[in-house]
């Protein structure tokens, strides 16, 4: 390759200069091999693919962003989603709705009630007849037990408490029910995954599991997990929902999105889940 | 009558860019064994300095988004999806070239993540703005075209 490409930067002498970098081929190539260690606690960025996955091998996405974004998260002082994740944790003992309730008051402290929560959504909710997110789960509380308003899909409510619930998890391993009746949403999430949509006739599969790892313009191409959600975003300047990012995603090819909190959004969000199994959860995490 | 019936076929044919009464629709080129178009889109010669242009810009081909090219080396993000485009012209007639932009899947096979840039609502779901939009127009291509066969090693 004439203009440089990979190998004419590697991480490690080169670093410094990676952000630097704007001339052509300023590939970042594979995924680095940096450890995420958060307050002494070392999260799996890597894990063996699960059945079915036509993936050598499961890197967080972590794993494909450049130093600078990687210590944002490495340090939970320096994590600006932590702003999120105490609004959280404040809203968490607030009473609201008319029943006189908190999220306290039925689960008492989250650091106890809501560990592995997070690992484990979608989750199938028998009272719906189908699964449940963490937000729709957070809705129907505030909705049957505090006779409270339903927060909004990305308000800024929703993704504090989410954020909060969600680092209850953090290191734990992802792990989704994809049989009994999870089954056929998971097989519909599979569906969609593979399915070429937009005027760029792109599929989910074609950038984040046949090049993953490659430069696309100025994106470095990761697996497409979504441990890390709600996700703080620079892009965003701000926290977001998987449900966002897969919205960003069908419009840069060119489709019409479904909505959050679609039926065709949650098996996604459980496929995807699946996909990843064994990745630590890293919510709430930190990408460009 | 007949003029204003041409004209009304010219009109509708709605797609970006000049519309000429010699263009070739989408739905109508012809490939050759599935590898060449011998015909250009348009009668029209391709203008490699335009070509240059939509081949980087991001809403037009955005072709530089997969495929560093040392030509454009002024502007940053060249991908890597595709292979790199030095030397292309020597590697394909403009027949070719033609093809691959056209429908690349007819060239590649339909698992190429490339494209097709003259094929009308290829995917599910197509956004309301692009739904029988071509990626480019027909002379769009052919500039592209002229400025692939720029890139010799």
């Amino acid at each position: 390759m004439k203009c440089g490409g990979k190998g004419s930067l590697r991480w490690g002498a080169g670093l410094a200069l990676a952000s630097l970098l704007v001339g052509a081929g300023a590939a970042y190539g594979e995924p680095n091999d940096n450890k995420l260690v958060i307050d002494g606690q070392t999260l799996t960025t890597e894990a063996a693919a699960p059945e079915g996955v036509e993936l050598d091998k499961l890197y967080s996405g972590w794993r494909f962003r450049s130093p600078e974004t990687q210590e944002l998260q490495t340090d939970d002082f320096e994590n600006p989603a932590m702003v999120a994740v105490d609004q959280g944790a404040e809203l968490w003992g607030t009473v609201d709705g008319s029943a006189g309730k908190s999220c306290m008051s039925c689960h008492g402290e989250a650091e106890a009630s809501m560990k592995g929560v997070r690992a484990g959504y979608p989750k199938w909710s028998d009272k719906r007849g189908k699964p449940h997110t963490l937000e729709t789960q957070i809705n129907e509380c505030r909705t049957d037990r505090m006779e409270a308003d339903a927060w909004k899909w990305e308000s800024s409510n929703m993704l504090g408490m989410t954020a909060f619930v969600g680092l209850q998890s953090r290191g734990m391993p992802v792990k989704v029910q994809t049989d009994g009746p999870m089954a056929q949403w998971h097989a519909k999430g599979k569906e969609l995954y593979f399915t070429r949509v937009g005027q760029l006739n792109m599929s989910c599969a074609n950038c984040h599991q046949e090049n993953y790892g490659k430069m696309i313009r100025a994106d470095h191409l990761s697996q497409g997990h979504i441990n890390g959600f709600p996700v703080y975003r620079l892009k965003w300047g701000g926290l977001g929902s998987s449900h966002r990012r897969f919205k960003g995603c069908m419009e840069n090819i060119r489709a019409t999105p479904f909505k959050r909190g679609s039926d065709e959004f949650v098996a996604l969000e459980l496929y995807l889940a699946s996909r990843g199994a064994g990745l630590s959860v890293e919510t709430p995490s930190v990408r460009n | 009558m007949r003029r204003s019936v041409a004209l009304t076929a010219i009109a509708t044919i709605g797609l970006t860019g000049s519309v000429f009464a010699s263009q070739i629709a989408p739905e109508n080129v012809t490939f050759v064994d599935d590898i060449e178009v011998p015909i250009s889109l348009t009668g029209q010669a391709g203008d490699a300095a335009k070509g240059r242009e939509w081949y980087a810009g991001r809403k037009l081909g955005n072709c530089l988004a997969c495929h560093a090219t040392t030509d454009l080396n002024e502007l940053p993000f060249h991908g890597e999806v595709g292979p790199a485009m030095d030397g292309v012209a020597d590697r394909y007639e403009e027949a070719q070239l033609r093809a691959i932009l056209v429908n690349s899947k007819k060239v590649f096979g339909d698992q190429t993540i490339m494209p097709g840039f003259y094929v009308v609502n290829p995917g599910a779901r197509t956004a309301g703005d692009f739904q029988g939009q071509t990626i480019m127009s027909a002379q769009q291509i052919e500039d592209v075209i002229a400025y692939l066969k720029t890139l010799t090693e």
